[in-house]
């Protein structure tokens, strides 16, 4: 099969993938696509490893009531029907659907199209509320319109880009290759980074301003300030086209002098005025944000002060230069663009404005349309507790997991009336809350679109077929908004038709010029063959307009007319707020959440695959040695870190990149893959006052030891139930699942636990199936067991009192092998080799243990010619004698046979003996003759 | 004239006497030697391997009577010492030979326990101690079809394997359900039980012999519970007893055997003993790293070097039958104390013990993976604090060195 066009899941760089499904389709060869403008045949570790995330194991694959099987029909209509019956009885905010910006924009349009059109209610929000809602607000506050004013290839063409609050080495690793490699071939581009944490995209930076957590608005006003004070303005701009400058200045002025800001920000005040001179001195700057931005309850501001400092410089709308927000998923951007939030209405229209209502609803020809905001995530799943949203159906998320407060979801779930769950995984933490679970078709399987971060539109394809009766999204809606008797808006064929109607809806009453730079009109009317086709397109995409360069659309404001009802871009004040939380005795420390490199969301897919479970393989904390020192952690122990929310168990890390006073826990674990690591249930559920996005970078935190009765690990070939353990991770291998463990009971009879654990029946040495070796050091706690089956390693555990345990990566290249060799058995429950060495060879003195090669070679090296010598060289034949016999014969081997020159031993490997050595050099070198 | 060394048997302990001193002193000496054997001098311990027919009788005799001659030293074969006479420092052998000694060397080693049964004196019930019974045994097993082997430990293991690799079909009679009970726990045991009857041998276990059975040649073994058992052979391996009649009868002081000091003089200073005959420290010993160790002390006293002392040896035990790998050594039982590191992997047949004690390795069992066992050896005698090598201990030296 021929490779097919399609693009990666994971984050808003919306990297291009060539996919070649195998065979059975259990897998695919996954390639970057070398004609995509987002990253020219590169992919990032996560995007290489999509080949290994399919398959049908683990996926949703038909529908379920409760935990019964139903088909199609039966679940859709016991959706409809319960959606209407409480609309019916409560009228349309008491439903809601919680979505995702990894639905395709298809899915998305019609999830929004029937919440807000025909329930008439906004109650539609998304998990890009946890994600990038304070960067929507901010550019709707200064641009009047969401939109991203840059693309790619500007990266290329600064002379200074800003990282604020954005680890792209990890996050967004094609556009940190791009940068890199730029900065390669133009040295004099220079790099800020501005993190609390030192990250791994501080190796590229020539400036690091580890700024205190929450002081990025104080960084920010104090170059506004300095700006205005170093006369590094555009006047003209600011003039021409801006509301707002002199109140935004004087607020940004009421910052104080630099030594203040510095001293507020925590760093070096020479480092901040060499950051503000980088700033005035350079006209093509980026500043690039991300969730360090966003995730703050005061995101907002924080975005408006990162724009403000580029409208004062009127950097904006040309090559090199401008705000840039990096999105952290595939379709955040087409979520946005469709109107899937609880304060938007559709195609970049709002739902406050009477006209943009009625174009939407004339557009749809829709019974109603929502007149109001609806419930935003943390409101929506607070008003689910209260009983008030007494259904919800939620679409290829898992908020049990990335929710804030996450057990709050959980309590709110419990609660609700009918709690529909659309995912292609059947196992996540959100679906054990289900009243009904529909399989919903998974990335390969998908067809339609979605949008990056420099608005780039890029078909995604179908290259397998859907898993067992998996449907997609947008269908699955339409077939239950039919049920509900919406019949006319819902009757789409196909993702094409779902992707026309929302490229017309883009453009219905919408001139160039007239506010709406959100337009798809050159996408209208396509046949299914040109939809297929259709290349990566940036918005606006307008007739008549060239498809690259100048006036394309390829960046948005070159004229300066910004989407107001003036059209000058606005300046907004800021001023600085402290996060919401304060620490204090109980809760010292701050907790600061984020992305690994390898993982992705809540690991439905990334989890899935061993290579990406090798980065990071477990949930840790990232503290800094003297914050460990101080609160008796340990690097490479378990910790357990307590906010006023809640509480999970990570290992400790200590050579991380965490300032003092902070740590950093990822996002990525849940209970499918950790017992105590769901990260969510810590953090505060306060949000930003405007974007309703959740404070996930700045939690009060207090963190202990986690003291264990014992520690330990396991791998096995089927999955097991670590549930005998206190605390345990579970990690995807090539051949194998491992499990890392701590107990908190004690365990007495160990070969009975090992046992139950390893899912042994019973012991018997008379069942074939029960091959188990064992090693205990019962005064020390030491247990170490493990299970054969016709000569393959299938299971192995290892406790011990401490967290020091053998290295675990020799023993999982033992599930590789299709059968143990005797080396490997015996080195087993050492937990690695023997030490490197010359193989001693075949034992032939038992009683002093030596082997032939040990003593061959001392016979050559020292010119031995009897059993005494030898006896008196090595000792082999000192005691009982038995072996003086063949030590003779090998004394009459050698005298009868050449002299061979010394073998030239690759000493690192112990499994090349000294005797095939020694074949090979002389098989290959001829010798001197005199050697020896 | 040279002072004359008079050495009373010629078995593993004094011909390693004989031959060290040589090395030391070739002319100090005019060197007797009298053997109640033939062969000229060999080694003990492979009679097993004999019997078992994995070695040759040739393949044992380490000092065949040649060796002898070569270095000028009288050897008297199948002529044993019968009287020592300390006050005219003279030796009377079964033939009548008699020599005067300025030194002699007592070797007398040890003879077959017999249990105190009926019947043990008929034809075909013999110990198992040197060539003339490993013989026995083998023109036993080219025409005779059923052999009882009285005594699970080394030697009546050995006994019965090598029988019953010849073709006879052996019966191994222990009085406990623990082989080698003197060698290897309880679990190596079982290991080892299974092991035999794999190999076809016949074990009565807990069984107290009450009588053989015969007329004039055994027929058969009877019990005090269950039934007999049909015996053209019976092979005694009950245990050994220090052979030390023609001391005793010298009025060379002796206890359970002939009592030397740390030089292995006797209490007649101009006499020396070595080997299985001797109580040493209170200790006698029956295997032949201990032999080694004495000889080697005795030797360099003979020679008029001496001032090494043998301060009394920490043994190990094998069993020598091929394909049962099976080592132990110091207290491998253990008690208060101490700790055990244990190893188990039934399907391979390895099962490792090691005993600890104040950080030090105290004893050892390996059945199945003996490699290590030298080294383990080597920990005990050196008393080693093993607190760092603990964690790899059990899986041997290969696993602990530059760890």
């Amino acid at each position: 099969m021929s490779a097919v066009r399609t693009t990666c899941p994971y984050c808003g760089v919306g990297c291009g993938v060539l996919a070649t499904p195998n065979a059975d389709g259990s897998a695919a060869t996954i390639k970057g696509d070398p004609d995509h403008p987002a990253n020219f045949g590169r992919l990032c570790v996560k995007g290489s490893a999509l080949g290994e995330t399919l398959g049908s194991s683990g996926r949703l694959l038909y529908p379920q009531i409760g935990t019964e099987r139903v088909d199609w029909n039966t679940a859709l209509d016991h959706v409809a029907t319960g959606f209407n019956k409480i609309i019916a009885e409560h009228g349309p905010d008491a439903v809601a659907f919680y979505v995702s910006g990894q639905l395709l924009t298809e899915d998305y349009y019609v999830a929004n199209k029937l919440m807000k059109g025909w329930i008439g209610s906004a109650n539609i929000d998304t998990n890009s509320r946890l994600c990038m809602s304070s960067a929507v607000a901010g550019h709707k506050r200064a641009f009047g319109e969401d939109a991203v004013p840059i693309c790619y290839e500007d990266l290329e063409l600064a002379d200074l880009i800003v990282l604020i609050g954005a680890n792209i080495a990890w996050c967004h690793p094609i556009l940190f290759q791009r940068i890199v490699r730029a900065k390669e071939l133009r040295p004099a581009m220079r790099i800020v980074v501005v993190d609390p944490r030192r990250t791994d995209t501080c190796e590229a930076a020539d400036l690091h301003l580890p700024i205190k957590a929450g002081s990025d608005v104080m960084l920010l006003n104090g170059l506004l300030a300095w700006l205005a004070q170093n006369r590094a303005l555009d006047d003209a701009f600011i003039a021409e086209h801006t509301n707002g400058w002199n109140e935004t200045l004087a607020v940004a002025q009421a910052s104080g002098s630099t030594a203040d800001i510095a001293a507020a920000c925590g760093i070096d005040e020479a480092k901040l005025i060499e950051f503000y001179q980088l700033f005035a001195a350079n006209e093509k700057v980026i500043t690039g944000f991300s969730m360090g931005v966003n995730q703050s309850s005061s995101g907002t501001d924080k975005v408006n002060a990162i724009i403000n400092c580029h409208l004062a410089t009127g950097r904006i709308g040309r090559a090199g230069m401008g705000p840039f927000s990096i999105t952290g998923q595939p379709n955040a951007m087409g979520g946005r663009e469709v109107g899937g939030l609880a304060n938007m209405l559709a195609a970049h229209m709002n739902l406050e404005q009477p006209e943009h209502r009625e174009t939407v609803q004339t557009f749809w020809n829709s019974p109603k349309i929502a007149s109001r905001g609806g419930l935003k995530a943390v409101e929506l799943f607070d008003a689910i507790e209260r009983g008030e949203v007494k259904a919800v159906w939620i679409m290829a998320t898992n908020p049990v997991v990335s929710m804030p407060d996450a057990d709050q979801a959980k309590r709110a779930l419990e609660k609700c009336e009918l709690v529909v769950v659309s995912d292609c995984i059947k196992a996540t933490d959100t679906t054990a809350y289900a009243d009904v679970l529909l399989p919903a078709t998974g990335w390969a399987e998908k067809d339609g679109t979605v949008t990056n971060s420099e608005r780039r539109v890029t078909r995604q394809h179908a290259f397998l077929p859907p898993s067992g009766e998996a449907r997609h999204d947008w269908w699955i809606i339409c077939e239950v908004a039919q049920r509900m008797g919406f019949q006319d808006g819902f009757d789409f064929d196909s993702a094409a038709a779902v992707f026309d109607e929302h490229a017309r809806l883009s453009a219905f009453r919408n001139e160039v010029g007239s506010g709406r730079l959100f337009n798809l009109e050159r996408l209208i009317g396509m046949t299914p063959a040109e939809f297929d086709a259709l290349p990566p397109t940036q918005w606006p995409a307008l007739n008549g307009v060239p498809l690259s360069g100048e006036g394309s659309g390829e960046r948005l404001f070159e004229d300066h007319q910004f989407s107001t009802t003036d059209g000058r871009a606005r300046f907004v004040a800021t001023p600085a707020r402290a996060p919401a939380g304060t620490l204090d005795a109980e809760f010292p420390l701050v907790l600061n959440t984020g992305r690994v490199r390898d993982h992705w969301h809540t690991m439905t897919r990334t989890g899935r695959s061993a290579k990406l479970a090798q980065h990071r393989a477990e949930p840790f904390m990232e503290i800094h040695a003297d914050d460990a020192a101080q609160f008796g952690l340990t690097h490479g122990e378990l910790g357990r870190l307590t906010t006023r929310w809640g509480s999970c168990v990570a290992r400790v890390d200590t050579q991380g990149g965490s300032p003092r006073g902070s740590v950093f826990v990822p996002i990525h674990w849940n209970a499918q893959f950790a017992s105590h690591g769901r990260i969510g249930a810590l953090v505060n559920p306060v949000v930003d006052p405007i974007s309703g996005e959740p404070e996930f970078k700045h939690t009060p935190v207090n963190v202990a030891p986690f003291v264990a009765r014992w520690y330990g690990f396991a791998f096995s070939r089927q999955p097991l139930s670590a549930a005998g353990a206190g605390w345990w991770t579970r990690i995807t291998g090539a051949q194998f699942t491992r499990y890392e463990l701590a107990g908190t009971e004690t365990v007495d009879d160990w070969p009975k636990f090992a046992a139950d654990f390893l899912g042994v029946d019973a012991l018997s040495e008379q069942n074939p199936a029960n091959d188990w070796i064992d090693y205990a050091d019962e005064k020390a706690g030491l247990y170490r067991a493990a299970r054969v089956i016709d000569g393959r390693l299938e299971a192995c555990l290892f406790v011990a009192p401490q967290a020091s345990l053998p290295a675990r990566a020799w023993l999982a290249g033992l599930f590789d092998k299709d059968v143990l060799d005797p080396a490997d058995r015996k080195s087993l429950l050492a937990g690695r080799p023997a030490v490197a060495g010359v193989d001693a060879g075949p034992q032939v003195c038992s009683c002093f243990g030596v082997g032939r090669n040990t003593i061959t070679d001392a016979i050559r090296k020292l010119g031995l010619t009897n059993a005494k010598e030898v006896t008196s060289a090595v000792k082999a034949g000192g005691n009982c004698g038995s072996c003086v016999p063949e030590i003779r014969r090998l004394l009459q081997e050698i005298a009868a046979s050449p002299p061979i020159p010394e073998p030239v031993i690759d000493s690192a490997d112990p499994r090349i003996s000294a005797s095939e050595a020694s074949l090979s050099s002389v098989s290959t070198s001829p010798q001197p003759k005199e050697y020896s | 004239m040279k002072p004359k060394l008079v050495v009373v048997g010629n078995g593993m302990a004094s011909i390693r006497v004989v031959e060290l001193l040589l090395e030391q002193a070739p002319e100090l000496y005019d060197i007797s030697v009298f053997d109640g054997e033939i062969h000229g001098s060999y080694n003990r311990i492979l009679l097993s391997p004999v019997l078992a027919g994995e070695k040759a009788v040739a393949d044992i005799i380490d000092y065949p009577p040649a060796w002898y001659a070569e270095r000028g030293v009288t050897l008297y074969r199948g002529d044993p010492v019968v009287a020592i006479n300390r006050f005219r420092r003279l030796v009377k052998s079964q033939s009548g030979v008699e020599l005067k000694y300025d030194r002699l060397l007592i070797a007398t080693g040890s003879l077959p326990l017999m249990l105190p049964v009926p019947g043990v004196s008929l034809k075909g019930v013999i110990g198992f101690r040197n060539l003339e019974d490993v013989e026995t045994m083998l023109e036993a097993t080219r025409q005779l079809r059923y052999a009882v082997v009285i005594g699970g430990g080394l030697l009546g293991i050995e006994a019965a394997n090598g029988l019953s690799r010849r073709g006879m079909k052996v019966t191994l009679v222990h009085r406990s359900d623990a082989l080698l009970n003197q060698q290897i726990d309880p679990a190596a045991a079982a290991l080892l039980r299974a092991t035999l009857r794999e190999r076809k041998l016949e074990l009565r276990l807990n069984a107290q012999t009450r009588a053989i059975i015969g007329r004039d040649r055994v027929t058969g073994v009877s019990f005090d519970e269950g039934p007999d058992v049909s015996a053209d052979l019976v092979v005694m391996a009950v245990g050994i007893k220090p052979n030390i009649d023609l001391a005793k009868k010298a009025g060379i002081r002796c206890d359970r055997a002939i009592v030397v000091d740390d030089t292995l003089q006797t209490y007649d200073p101009r006499i020396y003993a070595v080997g299985e005959c001797v109580q040493h420290r209170g200790n006698t010993y029956g295997l032949v790293a201990p032999l080694w160790e004495q000889a080697r002390v005795c030797a360099t006293h003979l020679a008029q070097f001496g001032h090494s002392r043998y301060p009394g040896s920490v043994t190990s035990a094998k069993l020598k039958v091929s394909g049962i790998d099976l080592f132990s050594t110091g207290d491998f039982i253990g008690g208060a104390g101490t700790e055990d590191l244990v190893y188990r992997d039934p399907r391979r047949g390895v099962y490792k013990r090691l005993v600890l004690k104040d950080q030090q390795l105290v004893g050892a069992v390996l059945y199945g993976d003996v490699s290590d066992g030298a080294w383990y050896f080597d920990l005990i005698k050196s008393k080693t604090n093993i607190t760092s090598l603990r964690e790899h201990l059990v899986f041997g030296k290969s696993f602990c060195e530059a760890a």
